[in-house]
Order: C-alpha cells, then sequence, then structure tokens
C-alpha cells in the first residue's frame, strides 16, 4: 500500500459522503440510547446509570467524555498551525488527570452520591453550600458547551462548505436538539454509551491517521517535523515554544487552569458515581489516564501532519479555521471518504460530550437546586428525573444560543476558561473538605463563590472577550485584564478565601461529628452508594 | 440526631483509633510526596517553556528533535509511571488497610439499625 498525500483541494469535499456517515452514527447510537433506556427510571439510574458500570467501561467512557472537540480538532489545530504551543494544551490536560487519581476520585466516590454538591453538604450547612456548588457547576457546564457547540458549527461549515451564518446556527441547533434527545431518554446510561462507543471511534480513527501520517514518513519522526518546519512560514520557530504565547504569564496561567481544572470538572466528577465501589472507580482512572496521554500522542503525530501534510496557510484559510487542521489532514490523506469519516467522528465527539454535560447539568439543577433547596428534599416520587429532563431542555437552548455567539474561536482556549471555572471555583473547597479538618461551611462560601465570581469577571475584562480581533466582541473594548486566561490570579485567590471564610466564621455545633463521620467514610468506603441491584 | 447516631459516634471513635491513623498517615505518606513531585515537575515544565523558550529550541544532535519535544514527551513517562505506582499501591497497600475498617464500620451501622 502506498499512501500519498496530495495536495488538499477542498472542492474535494463531498457534503454528500459526510451526511451519510454522521447520519449513520447517529442512528446507531439513537438506537442503543432507546435500547438501554427506561422510561421510569429511578435517580440512581437516571444520574448515575444504577451505579452498574465495570471500571474498564467507565474509564473509556470517561475518556469519551474528555477528550472533546477541544481535544481534537482544538489540539491538532493548534500544533499544524502554531506547533509546540499547542502541545502544551495536551501536556495539562494529561497531566491534569494525576489530581483526579491521587487525591480526588476514590476519596469522592465515597462520600458522596450524584453530584459534586454532594460531597460538600456530607458536613458543612447543606443549602448554602449546594446552591454555590450548583451554580459553579452549571457555569463550566456552560463555558465547555458554548466551546462544543462552537466546534460543530465550525467544523459543519467546512464539511458541508458552507459559509452563510445560517448554515452554522441550523448545525449548531440540531446538535443541541440531538443532545437532548440523547439524555431525556438515555439518562446517564445511554449518555455513557455513547460516550464509549465514540471513544473507541475516536481513538481508532485517530491511531489510522497517525499510522498513515507516519507512514509517509516511513516512520521518521524527524521527517515528518522537517516537513512541518519546511510548509510553516514560522519555519523552525514551530518547534520551540513561543509562537501562540509570547507572554510567560500568559502561559503559566493557562497551565495552572489545565492542570487544576479536569479534577473540579463536574461532569468528570460526576462519572465516578457510575461504578459500583471507590476500587472501580481508581480503574476507570487508570484506563482513562491511559486511553488519553496515548490519544495526546497520537494528536501530535496529527498535528504536526497536518502542518507539515495541509500547512498552516490552508488550514487558517479554510472554512472553520484551525479546528479543520484533522479533517483537512484526513482529505490529504485518504480522500474525501476518510475526511467524511474523520468528521463524523469528530462530530460524535462534540454529540458525546455535549450529551454528558447537559446530564451533569440537569442533575446539578434538579438535584442540588429543585429538590434540595427549592422543595427541601420532600420530593414526590419521580419529580426530581422529571424536572431533570425539562431542565436539559432549556439547557439545550441556552447552549444553543451560546454556541452561535461563540463562533468561529479555537475550541481549545474555550475549554481553557472552563477549566479556569473549575479550578477557581469547585477544586479549592473539594480538596479542603477531603483533607482539612478544620474547614466549615463559611470557607466553602468565600472559596467557591470567591473563585467563582474572579474568574468569571476576568473572562469578561479579558482580550479574549473585547479589544482584539480575535475577541468575542471586537468592535468592544473593555479589556482591562492582561491574561487571556484567569488561572493565575482566580485560583490562589479562591484558595487563599477558603482559608480566610474558614478562620473568621464559627464552625456549626456538630462540625466534628460530621468531620468525623466524612473522613472515615472517605478513607474507608463504609457507608458509601451501593451498585443498585437490576 | 448525632448523639443518637451510631454510626456518628462509632466514625468520631474510628477516627482517634490507632489503626484509622494509621491509615490515614499511610495515605498522606504516599498521596503527598507524589502530588508535590508531580506537580512540582509540571510547573517547572511551564515555567522553562515560558520563560526560557530557547533552551527548549536546543536540537539534539543534529536532529529536529529538540530539549522541549523531550520533555514534554517526559511529562507523559511520567505520568504513566505515578499512575501505575499509584494502582499497584492502592492495590496492594492501601486497600487491605482498608478493608477490615470498613468491615468494622458497616457492622456498627447495622448493629444500630438501618439509616
Amino acid at each position: 500500500m502506498i499512501i500519498q498525500a496530495g495536495p488538499v483541494s477542498l472542492d474535494e469535499i463531498n457534503p454528500t459522503i459526510n451526511m451519510i456517515v454522521f447520519a449513520a452514527f447517529v442512528a446507531v447510537t439513537l438506537f442503543i440510547v432507546f435500547r438501554v433506556s427506561r422510561r421510569k427510571a429511578t435517580e440512581n439510574e437516571f444520574y448515575a446509570a444504577g451505579r452498574s458500570f465495570s471500571g474498564r467501561q467507565n474509564g473509556i467512557a470517561i475518556a469519551g467524555d474528555y477528550l472533546s472537540a477541544a481535544s481534537f480538532l482544538g489540539i491538532c489545530g493548534a500544533i499544524a498551525v502554531a506547533g509546540y504551543d499547542g502541545f502544551l494544551y495536551s501536556i495539562g490536560f494529561l497531566v491534569a488527570w494525576l489530581v483526579a487519581l491521587l487525591l480526588v476520585a476514590e476519596l469522592l466516590r465515597n462520600t458522596g452520591r450524584f453530584t459534586m454538591a454532594d460531597v460538600l453538604s456530607f458536613r458543612l450547612k447543606q443549602r448554602p453550600v449546594r446552591m454555590a456548588a450548583a451554580l459553579a457547576t452549571l457555569t463550566v457546564c456552560f463555558f465547555y458547551l458554548v466551546a462544543q457547540m462552537a466546534g460543530a458549527g465550525g467544523l459543519v461549515a467546512l464539511l458541508m462548505g458552507f459559509t452563510e451564518p445560517i448554515a452554522k446556527t441550523i448545525t449548531v441547533a440540531v446538535v443541541g436538539v440531538l443532545m437532548i434527545v440523547y439524555v431525556i431518554f438515555g439518562g446517564m446510561k445511554g449518555t455513557t454509551w455513547v460516550q464509549i462507543i465514540k471513544a473507541v471511534l475516536l481513538i481508532a480513527g485517530a491511531g489510522i491517521l497517525t499510522l498513515m501520517v507516519l507512514f509517509i514518513v516511513r516512520f521518521d519522526f524527524n521527517e515528518l517535523l522537517q516537513r512541518a518546519i519546511d510548509a510553516s512560514p514560522d519555519g523552525e520557530a514551530i518547534l520551540a515554544p513561543g509562537l501562540k504565547y509570547t507572554n510567560p504569564i500568559d502561559f503559566l496561567s493557562l497551565g495552572l487552569a489545565l492542570v487544576l481544572g479536569t479534577a473540579g470538572l463536574p461532569h468528570v466528577l460526576m462519572r465516578f458515581y457510575t461504578v459500583p465501589s471507590a476500587k472501580e472507580a481508581r480503574r476507570s482512572v487508570v484506563w482513562a489516564i491511559w486511553l488519553i496521554g496515548i490519544f495526546y500522542l497520537f494528536t501530535l503525530v496529527l498535528g504536526f501532519g497536518a502542518g507539515a501534510l495541509v500547512g498552516p496557510e490552508t488550514i487558517r484559510e479554510a472554512a472553520g479555521g484551525e479546528n479543520a487542521a484533522a479533517p483537512l489532514l484526513a482529505l490529504a490523506l485518504g480522500g474525501p471518504v476518510l475526511m467524511a469519516i474523520i468528521s463524523a467522528i469528530a462530530f460524535a465527539t462534540i454529540l458525546a460530550v455535549v450529551a454528558g454535560l447537559a446530564i451533569t447539568a440537569a442533575t446539578s439543577f434538579a438535584h442540588d437546586i429543585y429538590a434540595s433547596i427549592i422543595k427541601r428534599g420532600d420530593v414526590a416520587p419521580g419529580a426530581e428525573v422529571r424536572v431533570a429532563r425539562y431542565t436539559v431542555v432549556v439547557i439545550g437552548i441556552i447552549a444553543i444560543i451560546g454556541g452561535i455567539v461563540a463562533q468561529g474561536q479555537n475550541v481549545a482556549f474555550l475549554v481553557a476558561l472552563a477549566f479556569a471555572v473549575a479550578a477557581s471555583a469547585n477544586l479549592p473547597t473539594i480538596l479542603y473538605s477531603l483533607f482539612w479538618r478544620r474547614f466549615n461551611t463559611g470557607g466553602a462560601l468565600w472559596s467557591m463563590y470567591g473563585g467563582l465570581i474572579s474568574c468569571v469577571l476576568l473572562i469578561v475584562l479579558s482580550p479574549a472577550v473585547s479589544g482584539r480581533e480575535t475577541s468575542m466582541f471586537p468592535d468592544a473594548s473593555f479589556a482591562i485584564f492582561p491574561l487571556s486566561n484567569p488561572g493565575i490570579v482566580s485560583i490562589p485567590l479562591a484558595f487563599l478565601l477558603g482559608i480566610i471564610g474558614t478562620l473568621v466564621t464559627k464552625p456549626s455545633d456538630d462540625h466534628e461529628v460530621k468531620q468525623a463521620e466524612m473522613e472515615v467514610r472517605s478513607f474507608t468506603g463504609a457507608g458509601a452508594e451501593k451498585a443498585t441491584e437490576h | 440526631m448525632p448523639e443518637s447516631d451510631p454510626v456518628a459516634e462509632r466514625s468520631l471513635q474510628m477516627q482517634r483509633s490507632p489503626e484509622f491513623q494509621r491509615l490515614r498517615r499511610t495515605f498522606m505518606g504516599f498521596i503527598v510526596p507524589l502530588t508535590v513531585l508531580f506537580l512540582g515537575w509540571y510547573l517547572a515544565y511551564v515555567l522553562i517553556a515560558g520563560f526560557a523558550p530557547s533552551f527548549f529550541a536546543t536540537r539534539i544532535g543534529g536532529s529536529n528533535i529538540n530539549v522541549g519535544l523531550l520533555f514534554g514527551l517526559a511529562q507523559f513517562v511520567s505520568t504513566f509511571v505515578i499512575t501505575m505506582a499509584y494502582s499497584r499501591w492502592a492495590n496492594r497497600t492501601y486497600d487491605p488497610l482498608t478493608e477490615p475498617l470498613a468491615h468494622e464500620m458497616e457492622q456498627a451501622a447495622q448493629s444500630g439499625g438501618a439509616r
């Protein structure tokens, strides 16, 4: 077999094939979702799939949840255009899993039921803490959803050759509607299966493309880099950091947000509840780390491959911009059919991730805000799941609107903002409540609200939103915060506020008992939620 | 509530027991140094990439492979190694320590009636 990468012509793109492959994926996943769905699902089934998935299945689903459009389209595009700086994303995204594995996954599995707020309200004052945690969860899900939706719009613009804005709008709407259908009917079980199928397709697809790229350069990575250098207007500069990030503080800020964000991402945390025990949660993270790590090694080859075989200039000019690098690479390697397959996989990726985000946001609203705060725990059977299903529709609509506004932004960059919110608003409180005996409700509220508000405010005041050509609102100018990622300010601030809030407020009367109960349960697993029998 | 709750009472006793203290010490003794290590190593990587990009641009021999690429790949290797080391430690050392304690707690919960 000889793989010969010809020059890429955007005319070769065949919308019909693209449409057929994508429709096939949707049909198969919808079939599975309806097969596994239960009309009268309990909370345990709808939110946590009855805790019935094995560690390996959940590990693959975590990879499916985590390897979003940002990881595939965003990182490939960033490496293709900016070289080494794109690689930095994947390293942060991967190393971050050690925080989740070592400090969070098992202890969290032992102490919670469905949401992050469950863990916090174990020993803190329930209603205020749930409210704060739910707001943080909804905010992170919002940023993450918008990022994925923006990716979907860009992708389809490329695939279908659409340039009119209305076509992108329709695509974003279709993704939103499919997401709503998956989650409403499939619950956590259906969503998990979508993620498992997608993870297998994505990793296999990326693996095949990687082999094809390596085949062209006769498995000589040095040769691949040489070709990427030759094709890039920046030449050798693509091999070193600094093309994308000229400000080292900005870069440090991004690095912090990436490494500390994962263990605070609500849709990742929620996945730990779908397995029967802490031991299975551990096994699932180990599986996830291997799959995610290997995938990021693929993207390194794919990114430089796209740079070498497609060329940064063609990528920049294509509809969809940087996010189009991976599909264009597929076009160069295997023509329109391969491109259709890879694009359908990228689409599947987006669908699976938005479904995971939607179920997380819906669970948080129905379980934390509706059932625990509004109804004070007094909910008729079935009502909570019904509310969760309605919420999915609302979230879908909000995500569609957000996705339309954020068109054209690099997806990896937008996701990095979601990571910054997760690292600022969620992680400090999770760690403190697990490991710091004195930590109390005051500390949690100070840290969560302080982290959330400072982070969102700094994003709004950053060049990401206004003042630059690449901003969301390029015509406005209120960017008084110079960094494009707020992590370096908001994360330490949230940790600090947690300490100050704890020291200046009084602990509740049952502080000691509740703390002991939580600590014993988190370390030993005694009393943790069990799998439901079927 | 807390006074009559057998699990709460047992938890307080358990938390003070030498067995549990040992469990917690074992956990912290393994996790904390490892966390400091990998976070420090990652931070060093980010700082070098940010402040000394020319060091990362140093080529190895005459090839296009440079120091930055090797450092980046080393982050992958260290992540895989730490993952497997933790998994092995948790399965062999940590789990056997938790099982008797978990068993004891569940018995206390049962003898005190359903919760």
